[in-house]
């Protein structure tokens, strides 16, 4: 490597590889089952089989998903302790709780899941099955709720003091329910339903883009579009929450988002552009006291600037770059959806026109990288700490001589891993496409066009 | 009892459960590799899927559970084994990944092939040898603690015989315990050919299972006599875990009460099991962690307890209908649904 041995280094890079790979499929693991379950559930009120079969070959593709983000997320469960020991021993103390229910959240849909997917012809009444399925939503979405909590304690810690270097008065409940919750905690589960829900919107697009006029696919893209138009505009709302969050209790991390150097009111808000050695904003778009009104709600709100801070405490000012990304892709996104929706209830207007379906298509990648980028944006946001002021990330981080070694054997596993999954996603539905499995039904005449 | 204890109980319960509900698991994934290369594998394939398919991600939470959880009762156990088992905890966690995940794309993905196959087999004698590292070192004398921090001894794990002794018993029990467990499956879908089969496993890897239980029994007197003593001082718990594998083994050699013949070998483990880690006690790492000078502090004890008993209030249901559909379910278990 291009610098010296250093676990710090080497762990975070490692804890970064983990949860990048990770989050890939827990976003869609969070919010697949909804979509699953919207998709059931239409099938048994309007009785169109065609739903019916949209959530069970999403269920089928979920599987396979399910079991790369089952054995990543072990594998970042046990690598918290393993590279972050200092961390989880303080953890531990604080946010134990959050962290045990979680596995709680992860087991009712473990076990659900299970039944869910071999039970589908199994009951008489299609209700019964459908039943099924709101266990895993609920456990899945619990999962994203509880695991939240814990990265909001380390954005916000409360809920306890540290007397002589000792942990004392601790309560659980105040750690996990800290200021960060709320909005974190919505801004993760609505963007995890959006994400999927253009994921799944880009596989139905892709089919009809090539040419497939099937209504099954079309149907599928009215599906996920409505509820991606939905939960954009939610994640819009949160975005804006989140901006009041940060000026309240993390200034610093605003200001380094927004290249905001010097403490004003009427700040405006930074969009795109590049920063000069010498921390002036070339090529950028300003917009006048956006900055104030997305922290405060009125253009006279003082928002401290980066210059008010000691520089051993700021996070590196790249992350402007991740946050415009994310800020950008999800008013695409959000664009995207509207639009289809205005052309599909417009009479004589066609939603499935090569452009629209061109930008659906590229929505699904984009809203992934959205998720990284937010990510990022959240993690690296709050450097150098890993419990906002109180723990450096140096002190958390274990000693161990190996963790470049297993850096590099993680690295091979996750690209393996990455590679058979896609492979093995494109084959499945390939080798079986939704004209066959209809014929197969006894359903290609009766409801297609 | 005391909130450590009832910590350290609600773990070990945990880790009980996986090691009987993973043991199944990777010895099933080594018979179904094993009776490939030995064309046999149209015998047990259908018994050991059936089972298998439904259940391998709750067998996977029982380790994360177990893992957290001890986390959050005794967060010293993060500083000190978190630092020596990067190397082992990062091969067990590289080859968990590749076995659950080639598991689910050969199972629900596309193709049978013999090179998943491998890998499924190959990781499930792997795992458990790897896994088993956690509790050779708790025994003291593997790690560390001088100059700058805790570490491994890597010349010590390698080179002791009671460390190569415990791997060995890891398999021969992994082997054994799922034989016998697929015995009653197989006897219960009224397959009788898998089940003469996987009968001639179990009776095969008793012997060698409960014959290294005794070695290793032994071999801890070397190793950490502290612990040997505190073993003979509750030798019954022992001798009725011998009695109830006599039991077992008698059982499925006569092919009768093949369930009964399970649950016996489930409490042989258990009695074990249990009788090992109460002599433990106190210590979780011999002899730098003990659960007092580990534990959490008390309303974190408190609010992990109530969590835990809600948890189950809401598992053991959700648990009984999983068995009742795929365990117990005779027209499922026989292949008719």
């Amino acid at each position: 490597m291009f610098f010296e041995y250093d676990p710090v280094i080497y762990s975070r890079i490692l804890t970064y590889v983990t949860l990048g790979f990770h989050v890939i499929f827990a976003t869609i693991g969070v919010g697949v089952p909804l979509l699953i379950a919207i998709a059931e559930w239409m099938g048994i009120k309007r009785n169109d089989p065609h739903y019916t079969l949209l959530a069970r070959r999403w269920a089928r593709g979920f599987v396979v998903t399910v079991a790369v983000g089952v054995v990543t997320g072990t594998a970042i469960g046990l690598q918290l302790s393993l590279l972050w020991p200092n961390f989880m021993q303080a953890a531990g103390h604080t946010i134990g709780l959050p962290m045990f229910m979680e596995v709680f959240a992860f087991f009712f849909e473990a076990i659900f899941l299970g039944i869910y997917l071999y039970t589908w012809d199994r009951f008489k009444s299609k209700m019964k099955h459908f039943l099924l399925i709101i266990p895993v939503a609920l456990g899945a979405t619990a999962s994203a709720f509880f695991i939240t909590t814990v990265n909001s304690f380390m954005n916000a810690p409360q809920g306890f003091e540290i007397v002589d270097g000792v942990l004392k008065d601790v309560s659980p409940l105040a750690a996990m329910f800290n200021p960060a919750t709320p909005t974190k905690i919505s801004h993760v589960i609505l963007t995890c339903y959006l994400t999927s829900a253009f994921v799944l919107g880009t596989i139905a697009a892709i089919h009809i883009l090539k040419g497939n006029k099937h209504v099954y696919h079309k149907k599928a893209l009215h599906l996920t579009m409505v509820t991606g138009v939905i939960f954009a505009m939610g994640s819009f709302l949160v975005g804006d929450l989140s901006g009041k969050y940060l000026h309240e209790y993390q200034p610093e991390k605003l200001a380094a988002a927004e290249w905001h150097f010097e403490t004003e009111t009427e700040a405006p808000l930074i969009i795109g552009g590049i920063l000069t050695d010498d921390n002036e904003v070339k090529y950028a778009l300003k917009i006048p006291y956006a900055l104030s009104i997305l922290a405060g709600g009125t253009p006279d709100t003082e928002v401290i600037g980066l210059n008010d801070f000691s520089e051993d405490v700021l996070p590196p000012l790249y992350v402007h770059y991740f946050f415009d990304l994310m800020v950008f892709i999800g008013m695409f996104l959000a664009g995207v959806s509207l639009l289809f929706i205005i052309m599909s209830m417009k009479k004589g207007w066609n939603p499935f026109n090569k452009l629209v379906t061109w930008l659906i298509i590229i929505g699904g990648p984009l809203s992934m990288l959205a998720i990284q980028s937010g990510w990022i944006y959240a993690e690296v946001g709050r450097q150098p700490w890993i419990i906002n002021g109180v723990m450096t990330v140096e002190e958390g981080a274990t000693t161990s001589p190996h963790v470049d070694l297993m850096l590099w054997l993680f690295v091979l596993l996750y690209a393996v891993l990455g590679v058979t999954c896609a492979g093995v996603l494109r084959k499945m539905f390939k080798n079986n496409p939704v004209e066959h499995e209809l014929e197969k039904r006894g359903l290609s005449h009766k409801t297609a066009q | 009892m005391t909130y450590e204890m009832i910590g350290i109980t609600v773990l070990w319960l945990f880790l009980y459960g996986y090691l009987i509900v993973a043991s199944v698991d990777f010895g099933a994934g080594f018979y179904s590799f094993y009776t490939k290369q030995t064309n046999k594998n149209h015998i047990t394939h259908n018994i050991i899927q059936r089972y298998l398919s439904p259940v391998w991600e709750v067998t996977n939470v029982f380790l994360v559970f177990f893992f957290i959880g001890i986390v959050g009762f005794f967060p010293a156990t993060a500083y000190y084994y978190g630092t020596a088992l990067l190397l082992p905890g990062s091969v067990a966690i590289i080859l968990l990944a590749l076995r659950g995940s080639y598991y689910a794309f050969a199972t629900y993905g596309a193709e049978e092939s013999k090179f998943y196959s491998f890998l499924y087999g190959a990781t499930g004698l792997l795992i458990p040898a790897s896994l088993s590292t956690v509790l050779t070192i708790s025994e003291g004398g593997y790690i560390s603690t001088e100059n700058d921090g805790v570490q491994l001894l890597y010349g010590e794990l390698f080179g002791s015989l009671y460390s190569w002794g415990v791997v060995l018993l890891a398999i021969v029990s992994v082997l054994f315990i799922s034989a016998s467990f697929l015995t009653f499956y197989a006897s219960r879908a009224k397959d009788s050919q898998a089940m003469s089969l996987l009968r001639k496993y179990a009776l095969t890897w008793s012997f060698p299972s409960i014959g290294m239980g005794i070695i290793v029994f032994f071999l801890l007197n070397k190793r950490n006599p502290e612990h040997f003593q505190n073993m003979l001082d509750i030798w019954w718990v022992f001798g009725l875990s011998l009695v109830a594998f006599a039991l077992a083994t008698y059982f499925i050699w006569q092919k009768k009460h093949l369930g009964i013949a399970f649950i016996l070998v489930m409490i042989q483990y258990f009695l074990a099991f249990f009788g090992y880690g109460a002599a433990h006690l106190p210590y979780l790492l011999y002899p730098y962690l003990t659960i007092y000078d580990g534990f959490t502090n008390e309303t974190m004890a408190i609010s992990l307890i109530v969590a835990f008993i809600g948890g189950l209030l809401m598992l053991i249901p959700s648990l009984y209908l999983l068995m009742r559909l795929f365990l117990f379910d005779a027209d499922y278990v026989e292949g008719k649904k």
